[in-house]
């Protein structure tokens, strides 16, 4: 699960780690009495206005803009709030912004220079172990560091059986090069943000940049904190966090019927059980000739009810032509899973595209009859490879 | 005798006497397999299904001589069940549960490091050796008896695998299905590696998918070492970058890890790759059918 910014740096300050200070807007009056509110608390003259959106590569999208007064306060909120923001990775359709983060300006003079750097924690899935991995280049996109300077990433993995060594949290603040009082921050720093990654079962924190001041502090100029789904029973005050605002509506409504359903770009839905079936499921659409439209789990009980739902989530694609049942029934009969498919298709009676029902498994012949003798408009098939064909048959 | 179970094998159930567990239970003491007993905390000195319910697993196997374990237990307790099964000395762990914390199965893969036993999953189908043993939770009827052995992520495209084998005129050793988290017991290559040495075994259908460096360590294993036909397939080749594919595991996360680019390292390596699912069955008749 992705959170805000926000959200993020709240939970690594109760930590420990010092952050760019920061206070959430709904709206622009309230992004103006953030503003205030913040230079009371630090002092800062100057604000930067964020996007809180779950995407990365806010500033190149023009999500993150700094602002001198509060007029420009008012005017970069009322600008951000309500755009649809386009990055690297929100892909082209954007994503809606609901909400700022009023800043405090941390690239302000001092007696040294300030220096960005790159710090993230997650799974080394080969050795099954986390890694903290740095960069003393930060600010930047650490994809393109690995790829053209990869001798300036580095990496601590941390043994289970003893957690984060002092050893190796020295090793970071030497890589990294910091020196005097950043030094001693930068301790501070590392060694409580590994304790917030483990205490609330995160999956990955990404800190980019993490800044040293020109006064020498270190703090976490942005938080990219994602959390273990599996982990979210031992962390209720977390789950709340949850913004479905973010999330695909058809994904969101599909995961309160327990269907697991990513929405894709394709022409092709598809209704499998399993979840490396159905990523079979969407590879022979594509190599039917058409693209797949979803990917979509409905899990081991594929009865009327579940199929009807799952009928329902995939039409709400206007660009569905065609959809693909594709079910192996082992445990589950096959018949039982086609009578559902026929209940379902005369209980929305609306369904205008044509369906391929695939049914493989216990009595599979019986279920190809009971599709085969119901008179809608559904093309039955028993071996994938006659699927394939029937999908390529449809959308010619 | 193929690999990991076979008839001989003294199998134990935890979380027996929950739904999941008594129904997978009954199925597999329908198919043959020899379950010896359960352990549901609590409830030990009752009989279900006929065998000996037991409190822990160390008492459990002291009174039955169980060595295998399969763990129907909640994604809470389970990874403790793990742990409590390689501390009795069971030699081979099969979790089926789905939905454990990554943080319990790093300290889980730790621990069983030093302990004398081989985990199969968490999140997988089970492993099954044809008209011996099933230990898991996959349709037995669909695991033909024959030699060839399928190493697989997930569970529905293990069993859509075993049938095109079945079907291709060939039939199953044993099947793995190594699970679809992030951190499992037991990777491709191990599992490949079984086949290899497994003397009931001509061929081998290895399943990836999306996520992870495991097919393309063991086609690397493969390429040193292989002395059996090997037929590839990778699940996910139209997922988007970014997205989780249903398994926890399932995510591509750099460009090492799109289905592409490990099709790519196993052709490298001279597995045979198909990328229509529709063509394993049909690929590795061909391969097996080519005298050497």
């Amino acid at each position: 699960m992705n959170i805000h910014e926000y959200q993020g740096k709240e939970i690594i300050k109760k930590y420990g780690v010092a952050i760019q200070e920061g206070i959430v807007a709904n709206t622009p009056d309230e992004a103006v009495e953030a503003a205030k509110k913040l230079t009371a608390q630090t002092g800062t003259k100057w604000h930067v206005v964020k996007a809180q959106v779950h995407a990365g590569g806010r500033g190149k999208g023009g999500g993150i803009k700094l602002a001198k007064n509060l007029d420009e306060v008012k005017d970069w909120a009322s600008k951000i709030i309500g755009m649809t923001l386009v990055t690297k990775q929100t892909g082209a359709d954007g994503k809606k912004v609901n909400s700022v983060l009023i800043s405090q300006d941390v690239f302000y003079p001092g007696e040294s220079e300030p220096k960005e750097y790159y710090m993230s924690v997650l799974l080394n899935r080969a050795t099954g172990r986390f890694i903290i991995m740095y960069s003393t280049e930060g600010g930047m996109d650490i994809e393109e560091v690995a790829e053209k300077t990869p001798h300036l990433i580095f990496k601590e993995e941390i043994d289970p059986k003893v957690g984060l060594q002092q050893f190796q949290v020295r090793q970071i603040a030497f890589n990294l090069g910091v020196t005097g009082e950043a030094y001693k921050s930068m301790i501070k720093f590392v060694n409580a943000l590994y304790s917030a990654f483990i205490d609330i079962d995160a999956s990955m924190f990404e800190i980019n940049p993490v800044l040293k001041t020109s006064d020498n502090k270190i703090i976490a100029v942005d938080a990219k904190v994602n959390l273990d789904d599996n982990a979210l029973f031992r962390h209720p005050d977390l789950e709340v966090l949850r913004d479905t605002r973010e999330e695909d509506p058809t994904e969101v409504e599909a995961a309160e019927h327990d269907l697991n359903y990513v929405k894709l770009d394709g022409n092709v839905g598809c209704m499998v059980n399993g979840a490396g079936l159905a990523m079979a499921t969407m590879d022979i659409i594509k190599v039917s000739g058409g693209e797949p439209a979803n990917f979509l789990d409905v899990g081991g009980t594929a009865d009327a009810n579940r199929v009807e739902q799952a009928f329902h989530i995939i039409l709400k694609d206007p660009n569905v032509k065609a959809i693909l049942v594709n079910i192996f029934g082992g445990i589950v009969r096959c018949d039982r899973v086609a009578q559902g498919i026929v209940d379902a298709y005369k209980n929305m009676g609306n369904i205008t595209v044509p369906i391929i029902v695939r049914l493989q498994g216990t009595n599979a012949v019986e279920a190809k009859k009971i599709i085969d003798e119901s008179g809608l408009k559904v093309f039955s098939a028993i071996e994938l490879q006659e699927a394939a064909d029937l999908v390529k048959k449809v959308l010619s | 005798m193929s690999v990991l179970v076979n008839k001989n094998s003294k199998i134990l159930v935890q979380g027996f006497t929950g739904k999941e567990g008594t129904f997978h239970a009954e199925q597999m003491i329908a198919y043959g397999t020899n379950v010896v007993g359960g352990v549901t905390p609590g409830k030990g000195g009752q009989n279900h299904l006929g065998k000996p319910v037991f409190n822990t697993v160390e008492q459990a196997v002291k009174a039955t001589g169980a060595d295998v374990s399969i763990i129907f237990v909640p994604p809470p307790f389970a990874a403790d069940s793990i742990m409590e099964a390689a501390d009795a000395g069971i030699k081979l762990i099969v979790c089926i549960t789905e939905g454990i914390p990554t943080k319990d199965m790093i300290n889980v893969k730790e621990y069983i490091k030093s302990r004398n036993c081989r985990l199969i999953g968490p999140n997988c189908p089970g492993v099954i050796t044809a008209d011996e043993a099933k230990v898991g939770i996959m349709p037995g009827f669909v695991f033909k008896k024959g030699r060839i052995g399928i190493v697989s992520k997930s569970g529905t495209l293990t069993y859509e695998a075993a049938d095109q084998v079945v079907k291709a005129g060939l039939g199953i050793s044993s099947a793995i299905g190594i699970g679809g988290d992030p951190i499992i017991g037991t990777s491709t290559k191990e599992a490949v590696e079984l086949f290899m040495n497994d003397p009931d075994t001509d061929g081998i259908v290895m399943i990836g998918e999306i996520g992870g460096g495991m097919e393309a360590e063991a086609a690397r294993w493969i390429k040193e070492h292989g002395t059996k036909p090997v037929v590839g397939f990778i699940a996910g080749q139209t997922a988007p970058p970014g997205r989780r594919m249903g398994h926890a595991g399932a995510i591509v996360g750099g460009s090492d890890d799109t289905a592409a680019a490990k099709m790519r390292i196993l052709k490298e390596c001279g597995i045979t790759v198909v990328v229509s699912p529709a063509e394993i069955g049909k690929t590795i008749a061909e391969l097996i059918k080519v005298p050497a």
